[in-house]
C-alpha cells in the first residue's frame, strides 16, 4: 500500500483539503484464520486442493453454497432441512453459524461450541473465503470485504452538499443514465428536482424501491454523498 | 485573464516539480493514454473535460473506428447490426484530446516516453495503459493466433466476430458448433455463455438439428444456473457442456482437419470457437508493469501501477482484485484514475475511489439477466462488498425489462466512453 502514500505525500504540502481515501475492510486476516483453522477445525474438516470429507464435510467453495449440499456427506436431518429451506452460506449466515452453531441449526452434528470472539471469527471467515469463488471470475460470488461508508474530511464535504464531489460521484450514474436525457430502457435523471432525488436515493438505500442495481448504488452512498449528488444535479438545472 | 493563466501555469509547474521533472518549454503536464477502448477512451475524455485545458491529453489508438466487444454476441445472435457496435473518436477529439492514430510500440519508463510503431516518440508526465487483452501462447494445444482464420477466437470484436458469424451461417444441416471456453481469469466472465445462447438462438432459427458442444476447463462459471435454465427452456437438447471432470480441461484442437481432441478422443466439428487463456495487452509487459501472472498489479485506490507510480493501468489488463474484466469495470476504473491523475497534476481534490460493475446477458429474445457488484479499495486489492444476480424462475416481464435495460445501458456507456 505504498501507492496512496506516494500519491498523497507531495500534495499534503499544497492542498490541505486532500482526504485519505476511504477503504473497505477485508473480512479478516486470512493468515491468522489459517492458524485458527488448524487448531480448532482441522480435526474434522479438510480444505484446499484434494480436500475430501472427513468427520465433517470438505469446505472448498463454502461461500455461496447451499447448506447441506456436499455430495455423499451424511448431514444431520436438521442441516439437510435448513438447506432445502434455502439456507445458503454467506458472510452473514456463516458468521452466525460459527458464532453459535446450534443457534442457527439446532440439530447440527458439528460438535463445536462456537467462536464468540468477533476478531478471530472474522479471521476464520476470511481464511474460508480464500477457498471459495473469486468475484473477479464469478461476479456474483460472495463479497470479500465489508463495506464502509466513507469517512470524509469535513473541509472536503460540507453537509450542504459538495457539488464538485457530486460531479465525481455522478460519473458513476452516467455509465447508464445519459446526461442528454435519453430515456430508453434506463430512465433519465437529468433535471430531476433535488428534493425528489434525495428522497428516491434514500428509498433505494432502505430497499423500499425495488431495483437491485439502484439498491446497490444508493446503498453505499452516505447522507453527505446523496447531498453532494443532489447539489451537483441542482447545478445542472441552472 | 492572461495574468491569471500565467499564475495557474506556474502553480502547476511548482506542484509537478516535486514529483516530475519538466520537459523544457512545456507548459502543461502531459498525459498519454494507450488504447481507445472502454478504459482508455473514458479516461482521456474525462481528463480533458474535467481538467478544462490544464492538461495536455493524447490518446494513442491504431483504429479510427472502435467495435465494442460488449454486445458483439448480440450481433452473432442476429439482434444487432455489426455497424451498431462501431464508435468513432470525433467527440473525444472535440473534448480536447489529441488523437494519434498509431500503435504504441514501446515505453521507456525512465525517460517517460512512448515510442510509436510509426516512429514517433511521445513524452509523458503520466501514462495510462489500457490495452485490453492478448492471448497466452500455447494455452490451447494445437492452436496459435495464425489459426484464428480457421478457428476464430472472436474475443476481440472486429473481423473475427464477422468471420465467426459467417462460419455459423455456413454450417451444414445438423452440424456441430464447438466452443473451447477459456480458463480464469478472462475478459467478460458470462461472455462465452451468452455467446452459446446467441449461437443456439441463431441455430434454432436456421439449423434446428445442429448441436453445440462447450468444452470448459472451469468447474463453475458466472450465471451458470441462469444459463442452464435458459438453455433447457429455449434450446432443449441442443447444448452440451463438458466440464473438467469429463475432460473439458484436456483439450487439443487440429485446425487442419477441423477436429477437437477431448481427453484424447477425436471429435469432428464444423465450427470451432477457440477462446484461449488471456493476459494483459503486450504493451503492459513492454512497459514493465506486469508480473508473473501476465497482468499488471495496481494500487486499489488509484489504479496506479504497483511497479511504476507514473503509469496507470486500466480495465482487462490490470490485476486489481475482485472486479471482473468488463467494459463496465474499465469505465468505472477510468473515472477513478482520471480523478487521481488530475489530483496529482493539477492539485484538484482527491475523492475516495468507488467502483461498480454490472454485466447483462441475453439468453433468448427478451430474456435478459444481469449480475452486478460494488467494490471498494482495501490496502491489498479492490474488494467486492455487495453483489446481486437475477434469479432463476423470474417472470417474462422482468426478463424483458432487464433486456431493455441492457439496451439502455449500451447507449449510456458508449455515450459515456466516446462522448
Amino acid at each position: 500500500m505504498g501507492g496512496a502514500g506516494r500519491l498523497l505525500a507531495p500534495f499534503a504540502l499544497l492542498a490541505a483539503a486532500v482526504c485519505t481515501p476511504a477503504a473497505a475492510n477485508l473480512i479478516g486476516d486470512a493468515d491468522r484464520g489459517a492458524t485458527l483453522f488448524q487448531r480448532q477445525c482441522s480435526a474434522c474438516h479438510r480444505i484446499g486442493p484434494d480436500a475430501v470429507n472427513r468427520v465433517g464435510p470438505q469446505l472448498n467453495g463454502l461461500y455461496g453454497r447451499r447448506a447441506g449440499a456436499v455430495p455423499e456427506f451424511p448431514y444431520s436431518k436438521s442441516m439437510a432441512r435448513m438447506g432445502s429451506d434455502g439456507l445458503t452460506w454467506t458472510l452473514e449466515t456463516l458468521d452466525a453459524y460459527v458464532e453459535n452453531p446450534k443457534a442457527l441449526v439446532s440439530g447440527t452434528r458439528m460438535a463445536y461450541k462456537g467462536l464468540k470472539d468477533d476478531g478471530p471469527r472474522a479471521d476464520l471467515l476470511a481464511f474460508l473465503r480464500d477457498y471459495s469463488d473469486r468475484p473477479r471470475d464469478i461476479p456474483e460470488a460472495e463479497p470479500t470485504a465489508r463495506k464502509t461508508l466513507p469517512d470524509l474530511a469535513p473541509e472536503i464535504l460540507a453537509i450542504e452538499g459538495d457539488a464538485e464531489y457530486g460531479a465525481y460521484l455522478s460519473s458513476e450514474c452516467s455509465t447508464c443514465h445519459q446526461r442528454d436525457g435519453t430515456d430508453r430502457g434506463i430512465p433519465s435523471i437529468t433535471e430531476w428536482p433535488a428534493e425528489d432525488f434525495v428522497i428516491a436515493m434514500h428509498a433505494y438505500k432502505e430497499k423500499l424501491r425495488p431495483h437491485p442495481v439502484m439498491q446497490m448504488m444508493a446503498g453505499r452512498l452516505s447522507n453527505e454523498e446523496i447531498a453532494a449528488l443532489a447539489a451537483y444535479f441542482a447545478t445542472l438545472e441552472e | 485573464m492572461l495574468n491569471r493563466r500565467i499564475f495557474i501555469h506556474s502553480a502547476v509547474a511548482a506542484t509537478a516539480a516535486l514529483s516530475a521533472p519538466r520537459v523544457l518549454g512545456q507548459t502543461k503536464p502531459r498525459v498519454v493514454v494507450i488504447g481507445g477502448g472502454a478504459g482508455g477512451a473514458t479516461v482521456a475524455r474525462y481528463l480533458a473535460k474535467d481538467a478544462a485545458g490544464a492538461l495536455d491529453v493524447t490518446l494513442i489508438e491504431p483504429n479510427a473506428t472502435y467495435y465494442t466487444c460488449f454486445f458483439s454476441n448480440l450481433y452473432l445472435g442476429g439482434f444487432r447490426e455489426f455497424e451498431s457496435l462501431a464508435h468513432g473518436y470525433d467527440a473525444i477529439a472535440a473534448a480536447g484530446v489529441t488523437l494519434v492514430q498509431d500503435m504504441a510500440a514501446g515505453v521507456d519508463p525512465a525517460a517517460r516516453t512512448v515510442t510509436l510503431a510509426g516512429g514517433g516518440v511521445l513524452p509523458y508526465d503520466r501514462l495510462v495503459i489500457s490495452p485490453g487483452i492478448d492471448f497466452v501462447e500455447g494455452s490451447v494445444p494445437g492452436w496459435t493466433l495464425a489459426d484464428a482464420e480457421v478457428m476464430p477466437h472472436a474475443y476481440k470484436a472486429g473481423p473475427q466476430t464477422q468471420l465467426l458469424k459467417a462460419q455459423i451461417e455456413a454450417m451444414p444441416e445438423g452440424g456441430l458448433f464447438c466452443m473451447v471456453a477459456p480458463p480464469n481469469p478472462y475478459r467478460c466472465p458470462p461472455g462465452p455463455y451468452e455467446r452459446v445462447s446467441m449461437v443456439a438462438h441463431m441455430l434454432t432459427q436456421m439449423n434446428p438439428t445442429a448441436k453445440i458442444l462447450v468444452l470448459d476447463p472451469k468447474e463453475k462459471y458466472s450465471k451458470q444456473a441462469l444459463f442452464e435454465e435458459g438453455w433447457q427452456k429455449h434450446y432443449s437438447g441442443m447444448v452440451e457442456w463438458i466440464g473438467p471432470d469429463m475432460g473439458g480441461n484436456v483439450v487439443e484442437v487440429r485446425p487442419g482437419s477441423m477436429e477437437v481432441l477431448i481427453d484424447g478422443e477425436v471429435q469432428k466439428v464444423d465450427v470451432c470457437n477457440v477462446i484461449p487463456g488471456q493476459m494483459a495487452g503486450a504493451i503492459a509487459a513492454a512497459a514493465g508493469v506486469t508480473d508473473a501472472t501476465g497482468w499488471a498489479p495496481v494500487d486499489p485506490a488509484t489504479m496506479q501501477a504497483r511497479a511504476d507510480a507514473n503509469i496507470y493501468v486500466l480495465g482487462d489488463a490490470s490485476a486489481q482484485g475482485d472486479m471482473p474484466k468488463s467494459a463496465f469495470s474499465a469505465n468505472s476504473q477510468a473515472k477513478v484514475a482520471a480523478m487521481a491523475i488530475r489530483a496529482e497534476l493539477t492539485g484538484s481534490k482527491l475523492f475516495p475511489a468507488k467502483y461498480s460493475n454490472t454485466c447483462w446477458s441475453l439468453i433468448a429474445p427478451e430474456d435478459g439477466v444481469k449480475v452486478g457488484a460494488s467494490y471498494e479499495p482495501t490496502p491489498e486489492k479492490i474488494a467486492s462488498v455487495e453483489s446481486f444476480i437475477s434469479q432463476t424462475g423470474e417472470d417474462a416481464a422482468l426478463r424483458k425489462a432487464t433486456y431493455e435495460e441492457s439496451l439502455g445501458w449500451y447507449e449510456g456507456i458508449t455515450a459515456d466512453i466516446f462522448g
